[in-house]
């Protein structure tokens, strides 16, 4: 609804041949970035400050741009001269969060799921997996077999007995796909505004290298000094880096393990369930166990965090992508210890139902950020590599 | 009891308590701010002026030990003490090993201060970040640390400090060291100190301060009046810049400054210029600005510039008066429109440009006008127009106790045995006039470290030792 709200009020303004006015976020982000920018104590900290100095004044995409760069690692939040209680009040991290949270679902596709999501991301998420899972439960009761075919030992380790191969895939690939398309769809859309306001130049080589390094390293999360970022207090620690790093090189080794089954199975008629010393349950089993580590440790910062950090609002979306995470994660290494076991039917059905709830939601709550971060530090390493437009800095 | 206690809780302070604590003592600090506000001044700084005589990470070239002595003659018009002006510089150049060790970062320079990327080594995340890493290094530590703990007398004996009262309790330590700051932040004093003028103004009313709220100059007046501690400097000098007249009255920290002065043209209430706008370098004379301004009428001025100076300054935090035309500027500014246009014709027909570039001193001057403009001079003459209202901001205070090469406060010309002072309490001591960007910290780390190390040799009956620490024999102990 505020989304149809928001789209009727700049289609009015365009037609009246008016700009756009600004949100209450984005106007803060503006308002802040004017102070920042006169101040710049922070350019060491990340990207957001250095990215403020080749601009004067802060329109409607650079807020978008420098809101989705913005790691809201805290440090500038606890170094800052003009942080609460003083009159001016600057909280970058929670100004740029705030935007953010928009940005994800402005430019959700189709829009009204994002707003949806959003609104209680951890609640949903949970009554998604209970939904799912109870779906996937009275399936297998009636597809034959009745209450006795979730209590069952003559599944022989094999899931596929429960669930054949050919459901899995007509179940799974169409979310995938369609979770592909929403993700793309909303960085286009994103990508569309922030361009022309980031020198318009093309991504090259060089800038997509150091792109993907910043990403994969997380390297606004390390100060800038390598000693961290703040979680409870002005104390940099490592601990969120390490945490986001265990969380997301575990789902990339889960996700790698899966591909690999799927070339296995089409490619070689390898079919799973594999076990040890397997190439993809290795992978799989480590990307579990890191991820179980990882989104704990997650789950730890984000209820400990600074209360000045970030937009409290945005906490149920973060909680509910960690918790998917872990349920995920968990149910799938639950369901290989008791394979040989009669909980596999009622474990399988959990973990599809996880499975499942996570990839349906991807693009409208937290995995967003890793999408959108992306596609800000491409045009970050981009516009960086352009002549600075303001004669400032030689002077 | 407490072996030293510390009365203060900024930069000097804690240098102050961190040597101590290194060194074995007790330390009680007193920060008089609520925890949000602590660190004094030290939490609006950006930098430390260093010398050194190589390249040495963060800071390019070098910064040799003549020059920035002369830069430090020259600002101070020699209202200086050599013996310790030197003992600061010197320090500077081997002190900062120690801040890191205390969890202090240093960053290249800024963009838009090239100027000082040769001289000043700046702090990541600025003043607050080392300040924040200093209270989390000294409570590792185990330095006591009292908020809202202000000061309001002590017992000296024959030059021995006895006690301390805060807020009604007496606080009994071995030694002590003052660093509790200047009284930028009493506004009654600087009325006081500045007087009336001879068109019957109190100038100081006007005043801002760029600063924390919380120097009120309890303890230095304590000190002066009631215990005659040794005095340096005038009560009127102090670090001063030409600020956005709708800076908050405290702590508006660097973001308040307008750096487009020698862009442009400055003029004040009756719309005459009074100075050489292009002078310097504005990073050598932003300094003098502040006071320029308190001698005008009404304590304020105006900047003006077209739209060839934007973007070639720093951007000012709250936007300028702007206007399509200069008597439409003038208007909106509330200056009288006919003198305002007979000071920019005059101005822009004395302008003789040559080859305009704002990195050199170059050859854009004025011809026949006074006062001249004698760099960077171009006409007024693009549309739109800015203009922005300034005020005296004042930064800190340098009337303080007189000391020597061992911190110690002086009584009729003898040093105490116990009692040490740092930071802006004597800063005067070094600079009497004037002021060179980052020097204030360079004299609160100085000074800071000397007290504390020798109020812990006090403690323990030893006497204090003459000049800066040696940082090799810091690391050594470490």
């Amino acid at each position: 609804m505020q989304a149809l709200e928001a789209l009727t009020r700049d289609a009015k303004a365009l037609a009246n041949g008016t700009p756009v006015p600004m949100s209450a976020a984005e106007t803060e982000v503006a308002r802040v970035m004017q102070i920042c920018n006169a101040c710049r104590y922070c350019e060491g900290f990340c990207a957001v400050f250095p990215a403020m100095t080749r601009r004067l004044e802060f329109a409607t995409a650079d807020v978008h741009y420098l809101a989705n760069l913005c790691h809201n690692c805290g440090a500038c939040l606890h170094a800052c001269q003009y942080a609460p209680p003083h009159e001016f009040a600057v909280n970058v991290p929670q100004a740029m969060a705030t935007v953010r949270g928009q940005t994800y679902s402005d430019y959700a596709w189709p829009p009204a799921l994002g707003s949806l999501y959003r609104r209680n991301g951890l609640t949903l998420s949970l009554a998604l997996v209970a939904a799912l899972t109870l779906f996937l439960v009275l399936g297998a009761v009636l597809q034959g077999g009745g209450l006795a075919a979730l209590w069952k030992t003559d599944l022989g380790n094999d899931f596929y007995n429960l669930f054949p191969h050919n459901l899995l895939v007509g179940l799974f690939a169409p979310v995938f796909l369609f979770v592909v398309l929403a993700l793309a769809m909303g960085v286009r859309a994103f990508w569309k505004d922030v361009k022309p306001a980031t020198s318009g130049a093309d991504v090259g080589g060089a800038a997509a290298g150091e792109a993907a390094h910043d990403v994969l390293r997380l390297k606004y999360l390390d100060g800038g000094h390598g000693d961290g970022c703040h979680n409870e207090d002005d104390a940099y620690t490592l601990k969120r880096r390490r945490a986001h790093h265990l969380t997301f090189y575990g789902f990339a080794l889960c996700f790698a393990a899966t591909s690999l089954g799927t070339i296995y199975h089409y490619a070689f008629g390898w079919v799973a369930p594999y076990d040890l010393p397997s190439v993809p349950k290795l992978l799989g089993a480590a990307g579990g166990v890191l991820m179980v580590l990882g989104t704990a440790g997650l789950w730890h910062l984000n209820r400990t965090r600074h209360p000045l950090h970030g937009d409290a609002a945005q906490k149920p979306m973060d909680l509910g992508f960690i918790a998917l995470l872990f349920l995920v994660a968990a149910s799938g290494l639950a369901l290989w210890l008791a394979r040989a076991t009669p909980a596999l039917a009622l474990l399988l059905c959990l973990h599809l139902g996880a499975v499942m709830a996570l990839f349906a939601t991807l693009p409208y709550g937290k995995f967003a950020h890793g999408v959108f971060r992306t596609a800000a530090l491409l045009r970050y390493n981009t516009e960086k590599r352009q002549p600075n437009p303001i004669g400032l800095g030689s002077d | 009891m407490i072996d030293v206690l510390v009365i203060g809780g900024g930069n000097a302070a804690l240098c102050a308590a961190l040597m101590a604590r290194e060194a074995g003592a007790s330390v009680l600090l007193l920060e008089s701010a609520p925890r949000a506000w602590r660190g004094g001044n030290s939490a609006h700084t950006r930098n430390l002026r260093c010398m050194h005589d190589a390249p040495q990470d963060v800071l390019v070239d070098a910064y040799p030990e003549e020059e920035y002595w002369q830069d430090l003659l020259k600002v101070t018009g020699g209202l200086t003490n050599e013996h310790l002006a030197r003992m600061v510089i010197r320090a500077s150049s081997t002190c900062r090993p120690w801040m890191r060790r205390h969890g202090v970062h240093f960053q290249p320079a800024l963009a838009g201060t090239l100027h000082v990327a040769r001289t000043n080594a700046f702090f990541m995340g600025g003043g607050k970040a080392l300040v924040n890493a200093y209270y989390r290094s000294a409570e590792a530590l185990g330095v006591q640390v009292r908020y809202e703990s202000p000061v309001d007398r002590l017992e000296i004996v024959d030059g021995g400090f006895r006690a301390a009262w805060c807020q009604g309790e007496r606080i009994e330590a071995r030694t002590c060291v003052l660093a509790a700051g200047g009284f930028e932040s009493n506004r009654e004093w600087l009325r006081e100190a500045w007087g009336q003028n001879e068109r019957g103004e109190w100038p100081a009313d006007n005043f801002l301060i760029r600063g924390t709220a919380y120097n009120q100059g309890v303890l230095l007046r304590h000190m002066l009046d009631e215990h005659g501690a040794d005095r340096i400097g005038d009560p009127t000098q102090a670090h001063m810049v030409a600020i956005d007249a709708r800076a908050p009255l405290y702590d508006g920290g660097i973001c308040t400054r307008i750096d487009c002065v020698s862009l442009g043209v400055v003029v004040n209430a009756n719309a005459e210029r009074f100075y050489d706008e292009g002078e310097d370098f504005w990073p050598k004379r932003y300094a003098i600005w502040g006071r320029l301004v308190a001698q005008q009428p009404g304590q304020t001025g105006y900047s003006i510039i077209d739209s060839k100076a934007i973007g070639r300054f720093m951007p000012p935090v709250f936007p300028g008066a702007r206007a399509d035309s200069l008597p439409e500027l003038a208007a909106r500014l509330g200056l009288d429109v006919d003198t305002f246009m007979r000071t920019l014709n005059a101005y822009n027909g004395a302008c003789r440009v040559g080859r305009f570039d704002h990195t050199v001193l170059d050859d854009c001057a004025t011809s026949g006008l006074f006062p001249a403009k004698t760099h960077w001079a171009r006409p007024i003459d693009t549309a739109p127009f800015y203009g922005y209202a300034l005020r005296p901001g004042v930064t800190f205070t340098y009337l303080g106790l007189q000391t020597d090469d061992t911190a110690a406060v002086r009584f009729g010309d003898r040093p105490s045995a116990n009692l040490f002072v740092a930071g802006e309490m004597m800063a005067g001591n070094v600079l009497g006039k004037g002021y060179t960007a980052g020097v204030g910290m360079s004299i609160g780390t100085a000074f800071g470290r000397i007290a504390g190390r020798n109020a812990a040799l006090a403690a323990r009956g030893q006497s204090a030792g003459h000049g800066a620490v040696k940082d090799e024999e810091a690391h050594a102990s470490a």
